[in-house]
């Protein structure tokens, strides 16, 4: 089959056009030895051959689903009803690139609407946008619309170190030349209490996670006279967290946040080798004018049907070119829907049965391997990470996890945080069942002198 | 089209407009700016204390069909802003030249005033428009 419809004789015709007498012509500034190289590739194979190949090799994976795993550290399992990917894999929506002629489909705005109704309610805030690339971006996006809010007047953002490392970086990455100072994460003891006394005038925003990165539950009462104090500065308080979470925890509306930013992975999202994921993105309407990405709308027609709009938009890109609020005018749509069928499949009552859950296995695992010889687990309040403190590096620890036990251990530390070594990130969710994690306690114990 | 016009004011080919009062001058648009814009949603106010510079944008203000960029008509530092603006930016709309003014600045050179029309330059200016 061609995949170029041109004839011989179109192509005869622009090349006439151009003055040139063979395609070949077209490559002279290639040098001559580089110009059709031979590749030397293998005889081709048959459809059938091609499957059976790849096949063979995906075998050689350890598929999260099969294999126990202990690994979460900003991208998690979890149980994902059949009605999630029934749905997301209709071809109205799957086929669907972002609407350029918005209206026209309904479908599509209607179910970014409703995704964006949840977010909001999840998060305990008044209006998300229609989500962005993954948690990463959002975080980035949220320091952005905060330069935006103090109007380019305030050149410091704080971001404490229980943030996710890579968001952190990613923060930095996006605002290069912005000619911003960042504090708050250059020291692992830095805490509330520091990120309080650094905030002043020059501060356009405090980001802080929610369970911090290192699993641990700040107390709301705290977060809250931390807003009071970051909006005393005139700067804006931004929460990045983990959705599942929130179906237990009391919501970053109630502690003062001004932005809730995080990875929208785990709600209905497979693990997918890292992406695409999709960023959410909601806060107060105060800020509205200067929030990043698209935003999905509900009014009346012309006959007084409901119906949905791209709303705002002169925000965007498209319309306030250079000077628009974001560089960002598109979303991830069909993993935003992901997350949209999830939450609803699961309502409100679901999703704290998934938390608590993630909570009972993750403190029942914490503290049978607290209980193992050479091994401490952290004592703080936590969601469904922690930390354990190990007797050998946790590099050594894994490999032999894996080799032996076929297990796929928790997150090393050390490489983010030096100061922590041997220090293993480990992570329980629904999916973990009792045996795995007695399983895992066992090989622990059995690994102790990787 | 008949627009409104202020012989109070001097105006920038820019279509803001300028009130001189004592040491200070409040800043707008004009009635054919905001007619051209249509329905106001949004302005962009700048913060108190910022120094704005004549012909450089210092603001933005959005209407259902655009979001433009306001440049300032003269030098400056403004001491106020139009906070009724923030809840209601249709004041832009109804009354330009009064309740929709936007800022005001303490003059840094009074002599600019004189680069700007008088009513019946701009009204003349905006006949050719």
């Amino acid at each position: 089959m061609s995949f170029i419809p041109n004839t011989d004789a179109d192509r005869a015709r622009m090349l006439e056009v151009i003055g040139v007498a063979s395609p070949a012509e077209l490559f002279h500034d290639v040098p001559k030895e580089h110009r059709f190289p031979l590749l030397d590739l293998p005889p081709a194979l048959s459809e059938q051959e091609v499957l059976g190949e790849l096949e063979a090799l995906s075998q050689l994976n350890a598929q999260g689903g099969a294999t126990p795993s202990f690994l979460g550290a900003g991208a998690y399992r979890h149980f994902i009803p059949a009605v999630v990917d029934a749905l997301v894999s209709r071809s109205e929506f799957a086929t669907a690139y972002t609407p350029y002629q918005p209206e026209i489909s309904q479908g599509t705005l209607q179910a970014i609407f409703e995704y964006q109704s949840m977010i909001a309610r999840l998060t305990g805030m008044e209006v998300s946008n229609a989500s962005h690339y993954d948690g990463a971006t959002s975080a980035a996006e949220a320091v952005i619309m905060s330069l935006n809010v103090a109007q380019k007047e305030r050149p410091r953002v704080l971001l404490s170190c229980g943030v996710n490392p890579q968001y952190r970086a990613v923060v930095r990455t996006y605002t290069q030349g912005m000619g911003l100072t960042f504090g708050g994460d250059e020291n692992l003891a830095n805490g509330i209490d520091e990120l309080e006394s650094m905030c002043d005038e020059s501060t356009a925003c405090v980001m802080v996670q929610y369970p911090d990165f290192l699993g641990r539950i700040p107390q709301p009462g705290r977060l809250l006279e931390l807003a009071g104090k970051v909006h005393a500065c005139g700067a804006l308080l931004v929460a990045v967290v983990n959705p599942i979470a929130l179906g237990l925890l009391v919501q970053p509306g109630e502690w003062g946040a001004d932005v809730v930013a995080g990875e929208g992975q785990s709600l209905g999202n497979h693990l997918s080798f890292g992406g695409p994921y999709l960023g959410f993105f909601a806060f107060r309407r105060d800020h509205i004018r200067r929030s990043s990405g698209r935003i999905a709308g509900e009014t009346a027609d012309h006959d007084g049907r409901r119906s949905y709009v791209f709303t705002l938009s002169t925000r965007e890109q498209h319309i306030r070119r250079e000077k628009a609020t974001s560089n960002i005018c598109t979303n991830q749509s069909l993993n935003a829907l992901a997350a949209a069928v999830y939450m609803a499949s699961l309502g409100p009552r679901g999703l704290r049965q998934v938390a608590e859950l993630c909570w009972h296995k993750a403190h029942y695992a914490a503290s049978a391997i607290g209980e193992v010889s050479g091994y401490s687990v952290a004592r703080e309040q936590f969601f469904d990470e922690f930390v354990v403190h190990c007797p050998a590096s946790v590099r050594r620890i894994n490999e032999k996890l894996f080799q032996k036990h076929r297990i796929i251990g928790g997150y090393d530390l050390s490489a983010d945080y030096p100061e922590m070594k041997n220090a293993m990130l480990v992570c329980c969710t629904e999916v973990n069942t009792k045996e795995n994690i007695d399983r895992f306690v066992g090989a622990l114990e059995d690994c102790r002198h990787a | 089209m008949e627009y409104r016009f202020d012989e109070t004011v001097r105006y920038a080919k820019t279509h803001e407009w300028v009130r001189v009062d004592g040491t200070e001058a409040v800043v707008g648009i004009s009635d054919y700016a905001q007619d051209k814009l249509s329905d106001v949603v949004f302005t962009d106010l700048p913060a108190v204390g910022k120094e704005i510079a004549k012909e450089k944008p210092f603001m933005v203000i959005e209407s259902v069909k655009a979001a433009e960029d306001v440049f300032a008509p003269v030098s400056g530092t403004v001491t106020a802003r139009n906070e009724k603006l923030i809840k209601s930016p249709e004041l832009v709309n109804k009354d330009p030249f009064g309740e929709g003014w936007f800022v005001r600045v303490r003059l840094g050179n009074a002599k600019e005033l004189d680069s700007l029309m008088d009513l019946a330059a701009y009204r003349k200016f905006v006949e050719t428009l």
